[in-house]
């Protein structure tokens, strides 16, 4: 028997409520039926005796007290999953949009997932190669990690994620990759051009979309990262492929989610957002990685535009806080042309240092990242003292350090957005830059590393060539 | 049959009416899958319970099932080496029950009930027992005997107790008739209740360093036994990392490691390098002596507003035995986020920043469960509590940072900037401080070297004058100072890259003892003292430099083994050599 309440008693933005409900249990799915026979979707966020307040997926537009009729599913939310979603272009909901028409499902599950044991998991050691210098170089992305991209509008960041899943490559051959990319509130040129990246790489069949436009309903960007990690989880764990998942933008779901906090009459903490924002980011962060004994991973690169370029703005500060590193793109230098405009001090992968070196990528690795990291350190020291007395003023050292860190970012940072180094490539090309530097200022490498590698006048041969 | 049910459901918060028999903190299971949850409030007929699983599919009518007492972990042998969540459920079972993603409703008790453990029992029928006398004791592990005591509150007449033997954690060892009559039955497992602090004898003072190994901490601001210290920093600084090092290093008995409200990778990381590493002192492996605690962030938030409260109890049980146990809580600010996160869904009236006004009273009552006692027993024993704070926005003015100020005498300050220049551990030599310093001076005269303080004080003066002269370096440059400042800046630079930079990757440098610490600050002034008379005697700081004894000294911390300081000899005589050589030049 189909039991269904007609009228509600209360609307309120995106929520409604109804009274007089029995059996109804927290975070059900219900089902709104409009007077034109259409259906919405909704979900129970407060059950308080017999009073229930649903979140309508799809808004309340045109909704009044008297045309609809609501019936609740008992169940959660839930998406229908089967590997015959690579591919497959869904809504923020998850429901398909190709016009392919619906999905035959393997199997059902709660968009919400559960948090993954720690002792089920494995600690995530793998590389995965991008090809970009600055990344694979100094914050190498680790198979099962959460490595998002810090950005501002207007800056690279698409392009630069695009050209990370072209050219993404996993050390040995294990296992297939697959791609979900979930837009949250994107502008429709911008998943066009992933759509039209995908394609142009060959990838199409390996990639699932999540599309919620920046004029889709808010409600559903806050189902769709959620959506998008149980369709990778999915690929991971059920079926072993090693899924990328980029999600962008992070900034608009967590306005989303915000604007949904203050509907429901939620006391603000920072900025307005809710206190629950750490958590709530949690849930869908702490959504990658690897499980023992299973074959699959998920790997996220989340991408968000900071506000203002602020980096302690609540979005990326508490993203930071969950995340295993950051890859930041600087205004300054995107402003000079140099693409990627990566500033290479405030990212940061955490994982690499477990992922790199000996029996990973190559000895020299961890010594030599850690010396550019320290000599471009310098270079930003240097900087900020000829703004005061003037470049001529600089000591002879100050000087050599200019020069490295222009040499830097012309030749390891920037790179073209088709262009792809091995890994051989960047730490060559590493270790040339720092040739021009005397050998005695070298403090992180090893006197073995530099026998090896420092080689003077290595860059001017570069130059020449 | 209980008559309680579920009223209202929003999210973690659960309204329950049908009585008013629920006491407050009183736990409870909710709903038909038996949720765990605890009593926070009650309002007439309709009590508040805050749930610690995710409430998905609970409904109102369903059932409530008091259990009469309040949150309570079961302690006893089998605790060390293993893992478990912010309510004590041992993480590898609910692997074994739910599979690698966590189910919900699942009651397992922090302890294997069916192994047997070797214990000897103490008490004979008829001997007087009081609390904090020892009554059964069984091997832990290789290195840790696990000391069962009895409980404060229990004291009598032993009417009966078993013979040494095999028996589970669950077996009656010993029954006490107090003078009411009432048999208490001991075992080798006990209940406690997790919010309130364990009694114990009485607080001694703090007088002995925890020698972490880490040379920044050791002689700049070192921590006491039974201190409490405070890690804030924004991310990317390096708390993890630092926690992990004193983890691993600290010369502690047990250390209990509490993942509050953070990273699953980071926990599964823990888990993996502390069975790998060997315990220096022991041999074996850490692990052995550690206990994990993990409620990452994704998992529920009212439980990890809980697992301080649990790491702190299983600190102060192994405590009262007389053991000396670090509590590593990673991150504090986690937990007052949650604070905040229930206390905005109880309504209640926010105070700074959305944190509730009893936020400093919580984070005081956890601090100040830290200390060095007396224990029932007669024994001493000592909790000491580092908690790392994770600032908004890296801003150190924000609520906890600055509430935990208060309550901590030890505050290593994690700086960006240093963090960017791969300078670790990135604690911040101005901005630090410690308030343990004073008291444990004797200590060190005693148990080191008589010239460790004075070595210390004029380290960290040589750093001070640094920064007071970089701030004009970096309007003027370094050029035109004169050369005895010229000086400062340089030995500075080798205590900075020498000496507070250590690298937790190389084998020799990331646990270095005392002595060898103190070898390196003697080392450097050397160089400093002869290089400053040269200098005064108008020699050029640049002939010095000139030499590379500078930047030996800087590679030093690599080159000279833990086990054997004799080559601080070759050192001594390479400064000599150096400092005579450019002086012979000169005139």
């Amino acid at each position: 028997m189909r039991l269904e309440y007609t009228g509600l008693s209360d609307l309120n933005g995106s929520l409604v409520a109804l009274e007089g409900v029995s059996g109804v249990s927290y975070d059900e799915l219900a089902e709104l039926t409009m007077a034109d026979g259409s259906t919405r979707y909704g979900r129970v966020i407060l059950i308080e005796g017999d009073r229930a307040v649903l979140q309508v997926f799809e808004g309340t537009r045109g909704m009044s007290l008297e045309n609809t009729r609501t019936h609740f599913t008992g169940k959660p939310m839930d998406i229908a999953l089967s590997k015959e979603m690579l591919g497959r272009v869904f809504d923020g909901a998850g429901r398909p949009i190709d016009g392919l028409g619906e999905l035959f499902p393997d199997e059902r599950r709660n968009i919400n997932g559960s948090a993954i044991n720690p002792v089920s998991r494995l600690y995530p050691r793998s590389c995965i190669y991008t090809g970009v210098s600055a990344i694979d170089g100094c914050s190498t992305l680790i198979r099962g990690q959460k490595l998002p991209i810090f950005s501002g509008a207007g800056m690279a960041h698409n392009e630069l994620a695009a050209q990370m899943v072209r050219q993404a490559r996993v050390a040995g051959d294990d296992g297939e990759f697959a791609i979900v990319f979930a837009a949250m509130g994107v502008k429709n040129d911008v998943a066009e051009f992933f759509r039209r990246n995908f394609e142009e790489a060959g990838a199409l069949q390996r990639v699932v979309m999540f599309l919620n436009l920046a004029s889709d309903p808010i409600i559903e960007r806050i189902l769709t990262p959620r959506c998008a990690l149980t369709a990778a989880e999915y690929l991971a764990f059920n079926h072993g492929y090693h899924v990328l998942v980029v999600m962008t933008d992070m900034t608009s779901y967590c306005e989303a989610v915000r604007e949904f906090s203050s509907s429901k009459g939620e006391i603000p903490s920072r900025k307005g957002f809710p206190a629950y924002l750490y958590s709530d980011l949690a849930s869908l962060y702490e959504r990658a990685g690897m499980i023992a004994g299973k074959q699959g991973s998920v790997t996220q690169v989340p991408i968000l535009t900071m506000p203002n370029d602020d980096i302690t703005h609540p979005i990326p500060d508490l993203t930071g806080y969950i995340t295993e590193g950051q890859i930041v793109l600087e205004r300054n230098m995107d402003q000079s042309g140099v693409y990627p405009p990566i500033n290479i001090l405030s990212s940061l992968s955490r994982l690499m240092k477990d992922g790199i070196g000996e029996g990973y990528t190559r000895a020299d690795h961890p010594g030599l990242s850690n010396q550019l990291f320290a000599s471009y350190s310098k270079v930003q020291e240097a900087r900020s003292l000829a703004s005061v007395i003037g470049e001529d003023e600089l000591s002879a050292l100050d000087k050599q350090y200019l020069r490295f860190g222009r040499a830097f970012e012309e030749y390891f940072i920037r790179q073209g957005q088709q262009e792809e180094r091995t890994l051989e490539q960047t730490l060559e090309l590493g270790w040339v830059l720092l040739s021009i530097l005397p050998r005695g200022e070298l403090d992180r490498v090893s006197d073995k590393e530099l026998d090896a590698h420092y080689k003077e006048g290595a860059f001017e041969r570069l130059k020449e060539a | 049959m209980s008559d309680y049910v579920i009223y209202s459901v929003n999210g973690p918060v659960v309204k329950v009416t049908g009585g008013r028999g629920l006491a407050m903190m009183d736990m409870v299971y909710a709903g038909e899958q038996q949720l765990i949850g605890e009593v926070v409030s009650v309002d007439g007929d309709m009590t508040t319970v805050q749930v610690y699983e995710d409430t998905t599919g609970l409904a109102p009518g369903q059932p409530v099932t008091p259990t009469g007492a309040p949150m309570a972990l079961l302690l006893g042998p089998g605790l060390l080496g293993n893992i478990f969540d912010g309510i004590g459920r041992p993480l590898r079972d609910l692997e074994a029950a739910s599979g690698a993603f966590l189910g919900r409703g699942i009651n397992i008790p922090a302890l294997d009930l069916e192994r047997t453990w070797d214990s000897e029992i103490f008490v004979h029928e008829g001997d007087t027992v009081t609390p904090g006398t020892l009554y059964a004791s069984c091997q832990e592990t290789p290195a840790i005997t696990h000391r069962c005591l009895v409980p404060a509150g229990v004291s009598g007449k032993v009417v009966r107790a078993v013979p040494n033997g095999s028996y589970t954690v669950e077996a009656v060892l010993v029954e006490v008739e107090d003078d009411r009559g009432q048999v208490h039955q001991l075992k080798l497992a006990s209940r406690c209740p997790i919010r309130g602090a364990r009694p114990m004898g009485r607080r001694l003072p703090v007088s002995k360093p925890l020698i972490t190994g880490q040379r920044i901490i050791d002689t700049l601001f070192p921590i006491g036994k039974g201190g409490a210290a405070a890690i804030p920093g924004p991310f990317g600084a390096g708390k993890t990392m630092t926690q992990h090092q004193l983890a691993k290093w600290s010369d502690a008995d047990i250390i209990v490691y509490l993942g509050c409200g953070e990273r699953g990778n980071e926990m599964t990381q823990a888990l993996e390098e502390f069975s790998e590493l060997k315990d220096p002192r022991t041999g074996l492996p850490l692990m052995n002596r550690t206990i994990l605690l993990a409620n990452t962030s994704n998992m529920p938030v009212a439980a990890r507003e809980a697992s301080v409260y649990t790491g702190m109890t299983i600190a102060e049980y192994y405590r009262d035995m007389g053991y000396h146990v670090a509590l590593m809580a990673d991150s504090t600010s986690r937990w007052a986020e949650a604070l905040r996160e229930i206390s905005g869904r109880l309504e209640e009236m926010p105070a700074e920043e959305g944190f509730p006004a009893y936020l400093a009273s919580r984070l005081a009552e956890f601090y100040e469960r830290a200390g060095y006692v007396e224990t029932l027993e007669g024994k001493e024993g000592f909790v000491t509590v580092i908690g790392a704070v994770s600032p908004q926005g890296g801003d150190f003015s924000e609520p906890v940072t600055q509430n935990t100020k208060r309550f901590i005498r030890c505050f290593w300050a994690l700086d960006r900037s240093l963090a960017y220049a791969r300078h670790f551990p990135s604690i911040h030599w101005m901005n630090s401080y410690s308030e343990y310093s004073a008291e444990l001076r004797p200590w060190y005269a005693q148990n080191v070297s008589p010239d460790f303080d004075k070595c210390r004080q004029r380290i960290a003066n040589l750093l001070r004058e640094e920064s007071q002269l970089m701030e004009i370096v970096k309007l003027i440059g370094s050029d035109i100072l004169p050369e005895d400042q010229k000086l400062t800046i340089e030995i500075a630079r080798v205590i900075r890259l020498g000496f507070l930079q250590q690298n937790a990757y190389h084998a020799v440098d990331t646990y270095v003892p005392l002595t060898k610490q103190l070898k390196m600050m003697e080392c450097i002034l050397r160089l400093y003292d002869k290089a400053k008379e040269g200098v005064e005697r108008a020699i050029p700081l640049s002939q010095y430099l000139a030499t590379g004894v500078f930047d030996a000294l800087v590679k030093m911390k690599y080159e000279v083994p833990n086990d054997d300081l004799s080559k601080f000899d070759d050192y001594n005589a390479q400064i000599d050599q150096a400092v005579e050589q450019v002086n012979q030049a000169n005139s």
